[in-house]
């Protein structure tokens, strides 16, 4: 067990440098100067040379990368020109947002996508089957920002139940919070459900096929109890590394929902670095993000261990 | 031998199987009855239908497939006459049944212990501690080493041997009237297989088990059955008392099969193997289905379907060579 965590940390660790290493390059891959996006085409050479200076552009770019290395190891992302403040500051300050949009939708899409899952594979080939895959493929196709669009013109618009956007902490107001936050995580998740329902139904499908539910059968148990106690632990495991990419996609799409819904999270912070090439931001973001994912999935990992003893064998 | 006179703990009456799609017969008109404390073997080749036979009697058939006519009934109780629900709760406590392939019989994920905990808790309603410990004496009557410290190991940590065993003590968990073993030695290395056998046989002499034991291996048979039924492409071809099977085969293809048994003391020579292969599910003659491959065919034979008759005493077989069969069926089923 503890081998199989050292393995999958060094792993984590070469994405990490990668993802880092990335991060640097950008502001040498894309076309243009960095400087162009600050200053407008009136700047005299000496204000360009003087911002150059100050974003570290003048320095030769091995000096550079050392003092991006130095800088990330200690959590400092730099410092956004736009904003004028820390990149870190600005995405720790915005990332309970995100992450309970997120969260929320992480538990909508596994909580409903295993029940519908389940409900399909143990009605297999009969109509309750055949209603949640319709759903699931309806949930798959329709885009989340054309949802979202949607939700809010009838739940906020026409019926008055939510406010159209914006964002209420939870610690000032949790009704607010859950009135805010409830139709974006909703949206965000429904692309995930499908999905998820998909994975579960193809999963549970193999599993009942198997010998020991043959078994559990022969014991005589009840049909309910041969599905929770013998088919989902054993169907959990795909589901398990579903939930992972799942969660992943999940950040991914908070980026657009948060622009939907107007939420002030880490995805909307992005999006104003990319629009405004604002590199600080940019960088920080991307790294921040990839740091979420390598940690999701190695929580995943580990979760995986915990559902199969198998794993836990080297 | 068990006598007659005894009230059958299990009795099987015209069984008929069908693939529910095209109709295609898998067990044709099976009878048989197993008395108290009894080992029946059945024989037969690779689909010959003896899985099908087991699975029919657990009332575990694939929904592929259907019962279109039979009884089974249960220690006088017609479980083909009731509920679904009504077999349900008959399996695993009255009735259990051991499969072929440890390997993949029992939940990867559960530990052992709670495998055979779950039977003990539902069917004897046993409390958790209890139950725990009433499977730790069940792991100890099935012969495995350590068991205090099996009973919390997963099944992938177990051995082919050790897994039938706690099959083999899930299967006792509920104490049950009648067990199926659908081949438990097949997967097994020969001297396990002997170890199971002896376990098998030595819980049949203690708890008065009553026993179908399902086989391709004549050799197992010999060692373990009372009497013996000899399935034939879905049709039952001889029943016999063991040592009538193997002193006295009526049916030719009991014969064959016997003759195809290598014998390690004769002058080695070519192995025998019967000519031919068993037809295909669909592909079934209405007559003896085993006449293509017969070395004693006669006309009769290909176009009408030779009955199970007595040859003497509890012997009987379904060919229409002459065996004089006067005396009525049930004297032997």
């Amino acid at each position: 067990m503890s081998r199989f965590l050292v393995k999958r940390l060094a792993g984590a660790f070469v994405v990490l440098v990668l993802v880092s290493l990335m991060s640097f390059a950008i502001i040498w891959l894309v076309p243009g100067d960095p400087t162009a996006a600050f200053l407008d085409t009136s700047a005299t050479p000496d204000q360009v040379a003087r911002l150059r200076q100050q974003l570290g552009l003048d320095r030769p770019i091995a000096m550079q990368m050392l003092d991006w290395y130095a800088r990330i190891v200690q959590g400092d992302l730099g410092h956004s020109i736009l904003l004028n403040r820390s990149v870190t500051a600005a995405i720790l300050e915005r990332l309970p947002v995100t992450l309970s949009l997120a969260g929320l939708a992480l538990a909508f899409a596994l909580v409903m996508g295993v029940l519908a899952g389940i409900v399909a594979a143990v009605h297999h080939n009969r109509w309750p089957d055949q209603l949640v895959m319709s759903l699931a493929l309806f949930g798959l196709s329709v885009p989340d920002f054309w949802l979202g669009i949607m939700l809010i013109l009838l739940f906020a618009v026409k019926l008055g139940l939510f406010p159209t956007g914006g964002y209420v902490p939870f610690s000032e107001d949790p009704f607010g919070w859950a009135g805010t936050i409830i139709m974006p995580a909703l949206t965000l998740a429904i692309i995930q459900v499908g999905f998820v329902a998909r994975m579960t139904r193809a999963s549970m499908l193999e599993i009942l096929n198997q010998d020991f539910i043959r078994t559990a059968d022969a014991k005589g148990l009840k049909r309910a109890e041969i599905m929770l106690r013998h088919g989902l632990p054993n169907a959990l495991i795909p589901i398990l590394t579903v939930g992972g990419i799942v969660a992943g996609a999940l950040l991914g799409g908070a980026v657009i929902i948060e622009q939907v819904y107007s939420i002030p999270g880490v995805g909307r912070l992005i999006i104003g670095g990319i629009l405004s090439r604002d590199y600080p931001v940019i960088q920080g973001g991307l790294l921040f993000l990839a740091v979420i994912y390598l940690t999701v999935n190695l929580v995943v990992d580990i979760l995986y261990a915990v559902a199969d003893p198998r794993v836990r064998l080297e | 031998m068990s006598g007659d006179m005894q009230r059958p703990i299990l009795s099987v009456q015209g069984l008929t199987t069908v693939l529910a799609r095209s109709g295609a017969t898998i067990l044709e008109d099976i009878s048989f009855s197993l008395t108290p404390g009894e080992v029946l073997g059945v024989v037969g080749e690779s689909g010959s239908g003896k899985s099908m036979l087991a699975l029919s009697i657990m009332g575990l058939l694939p929904n592929v497939v259907r019962r279109s006519r039979g009884i089974v009934s249960l220690d006088g109780d017609e479980l083909t006459a009731q509920s679904p629900d009504h077999w349900r709760e008959k399996r695993g406590r009255d009735l259990a049944m051991i499969f072929q392939e440890p390997m993949t019989a029992l939940n990867p994920v559960m530990r052992v212990g709670n495998q055979i905990a779950e039977v003990l808790r539902r069917r004897r309603g046993l409390s958790g501690y209890e139950a725990s410990k009433e499977a730790l004496n069940l792991l100890r009557l099935v012969e495995i080493p350590s068991p205090e410290k099996r009973i919390s190991a997963y099944p992938y940590e177990l051995s082919g041997g050790m897994r039938q065993r706690v099959m083999i003590a899930i299967a006792l968990a509920a104490d049950p009237k009648v067990l199926i073993a659908d081949e438990p030695t097949t997967a097994l290395d020969v001297t396990v297989q002997a170890q199971i056998l002896d376990l098998l046989r030595k819980l049949r002499r203690d708890r008065g088990l009553s026993l179908l034991f399902i086989t391709h291996d004549l050799g197992v048979i010999a060692e373990i059955a009372d009497r013996v039924m000899v399935l034939y492409a879905g049709r039952v071809a001889e029943i016999a008392p063991v040592r009538s099977i193997f002193d006295d085969p009526q049916h030719p293809y009991t014969q064959a099969l016997l003759a195809s048994i290598p014998d390690m003391k004769g002058p080695r020579g070519r192995l025998v193997t019967i000519e031919g292969s068993v037809p295909a599910i669909g592909g079934m003659l209405e007559a003896c289905r085993f006449s293509p491959r017969c070395p004693f065919r006669r006309d009769i034979c290909e176009w009408e379907r030779p009955h199970l008759g007595v040859v003497s005493g509890q012997q009987a077989a379904a060919c229409f060579r002459p065996f004089g069969y006067e005396q009525p069926l049930e004297a032997v089923i």
